[in-house]
């Protein structure tokens, strides 16, 4: 086995365990800590496959603005892991077969799901590179982004909008 | 990669830490001369020559107070704390060009620990990275104190983030790489991004100040608010760990301003010196030579804005939080903003009409 592989099956190992850790914690704080540590393990997945700047943007963007503001409401609310109410038997087995459910079309989708080969001979390794991503987004994709940034936009300007202190109103 | 590659770059990177430390550790002692020179008294100067002992005494007296965790307090996140502070405050300095390349027996080896083509953007992750040890150290701490310090710590390095981020795109546009060592290569020859980017230099230096915690933006430790702020819980090495990580970020972000701005180890006539070394010593040594001079260089640049770190800690009070809130978000953003189309601007329409000029 080469080191790549191997070091594949870490990472995996790794991202599973603590996505498993997520939702077994108890204590919030604690899931979105190995919440952070999955995006690192799967920010590691993105380097193995030559992809730095996904790999860069999603370690800024997830584990250094989005888990920031998790943990911060967390934090605010104090939650203790003592105060967590006892789940009744019918929110259980809703539970269970939703959870179940989702398992099978997940399942489902990926038997059904063609994973496109490659050919090694004239597979470009630098695809994920930087320049190469600048130019099929610009090129090939512009609509589709020109659309995702105005959705980002928008949600922008409902955040200002909601987050914005009306004439009259009191502070707290 | 053969294996005296892999050795030289383990020593690059071996260097490139225990620079990084050594710098912080000294930075400790020159803060207090520097504010020993501005308050008009002495600073340290019993342990060793005018006091350039005082570090190590410092630190001697941090490992050797008792280990305190307090009862109530969450242990391990408690260590952990501290622990991510330094970490990630060190992981920084892997990207940053300290100089050109030196030649030996015509291998050509680079002085940056790896050159990587998202250079920058690996920066601002670590950097971004930085809170989750006030945070959770704070967190853990189970100190209604240490909790407001994290929070604020927190909203503050998100706010300041933003604009920092913004005033960044201005320069990758002008230097349509993200690559930091390209960055540098870039200003050879007096083209330093200062001249083009003023307004951007001070938003990132005015955010720099937030990132690090420091005088006027040092609210998350404001004591006479909040005791201590985060490490209000703290003793011994894990304070020292969570202070030694603030001198060690504001070099790296000394080191980053030098880079971005201010030609990192290019220096005027350098082209000139370059000649006459190669041409007294040989390709070889005045080559290395050459180097090391730019190194010192880039060290003398990076030094400075320590210094200027320290002069304005001692100089301007504290700032109240929303002014914090509203310098961040309502008067740096919208700035940083105008300098990217300004920037935008002059690369599309006024960079053909000089270069058309001039030749």
């Amino acid at each position: 086995m080469n080191s790549t592989v191997s070091f594949f099956y870490f990472l995996s190992f790794l991202t599973i365990l603590s996505a498993v850790m997520v939702v077994v914690s108890r204590n919030p704080i604690h899931s979105v800590l190995y919440l952070i540590l999955a995006f690192f393990t799967l920010s590691g997945h993105y380097i193995l496959l030559n992809a730095q700047f996904l790999a860069a943007v999603n370690i800024i963007v997830y584990a250094g603005a989005i888990m920031v503001l998790f943990l911060f409401v967390i934090m605010f609310l104090n939650m203790k892991q003592d105060n967590e109410e006892a789940k009744t038997n019918i929110a259980k087995i809703a539970a269970t077969i939703v959870g179940g459910t989702v398992f099978v079309i997940l399942f489902g989708a990926y038997r059904k799901s063609a994973i496109p080969a490659f050919n090694p001979e004239n597979f470009d390794s630098q695809v994920g590179m930087i320049e190469n991503l600048g130019h099929i987004l610009f090129r090939e994709y512009l609509l589709p982004f020109e659309l995702a940034s105005i959705l980002l936009l928008v949600a922008m300007v409902g955040a200002v909008m909601l987050g914005k202190r009306e004439i009259g109103e009191r502070h707290f | 990669m053969d294996l005296t590659e892999f050795l030289v770059k383990t020593a690059t990177i071996f260097v490139v830490f225990v620079l990084t430390l050594v710098i912080a550790m000294y930075s400790t002692w020159a803060e207090r001369k520097v504010a020993g020179f501005i308050q008009d008294r002495m600073g340290p100067n019993r342990a060793g020559w005018g006091g350039l002992l005082q570090p190590l005494a410092d630190a001697g007296k941090m490992f050797f107070k008792e280990d305190f965790i307090p009862a109530l307090a969450n242990k391990w996140l408690f260590i952990a704390g501290p622990s991510l502070a330094m970490l990630t405050a060190l992981l920084a300095s892997a990207v940053i060009p300290f100089g050109s390349t030196f030649r030996i027996n015509g291998h050509e080896i680079v002085l940056q620990g790896v050159e990587s083509n998202i250079g920058i953007l690996y920066v601002f992750g670590v950097v971004a990275l930085g809170v989750y040890g006030i945070m959770v150290g704070g967190w853990a701490s189970n100190n209604k104190f240490s909790l407001l310090g994290a929070i604020r710590a927190a909203s503050q390095n998100i706010s300041y983030e933003v604009a920092m981020g913004l005033s960044l795109i201005a320069i990758l546009m002008m230097s349509s790489s993200l690559s930091l060592g390209e960055i540098v290569a870039q200003q050879h020859g007096m083209n330093w991004n200062i001249f083009y980017q003023p307004l951007g230099f001070l938003i990132f230096i005015t955010c720099s100040f937030a990132e690090c915690n420091r005088v006027p933006f040092d609210l998350p430790e404001c004591e006479t608010e909040l005791v201590g702020g985060y490490h209000t819980e703290y003793g011994s090495m894990k304070l020292g760990f969570y202070l030694f990580a603030e001198y060690i970020n504001m070099f790296i972000s000394s080191a980053i301003i030098s880079v971005l701005y201010f030609g990192g180890y290019n220096y005027p006539g350098m082209d000139w010196v370059y000649s006459q070394l190669t041409s007294a010593l040989g390709s070889e040594t005045g080559h290395n030579i050459a180097t090391l001079i730019g190194t010192a260089v880039f060290f003398g640049k990076a030094l400075f804005f320590i210094f200027f770190y320290m002069w304005v800690r001692w100089t301007i009070p504290r700032f109240r939080y929303d002014q914090l809130m509203n310098l961040g978000w309502k008067k740096l953003i919208p700035l940083a903003i105008f300098n990217i189309i300004i920037t935008g601007a002059a690369v599309l329409f006024l960079k053909p009409v000089i270069t058309a000029w001039l030749n």
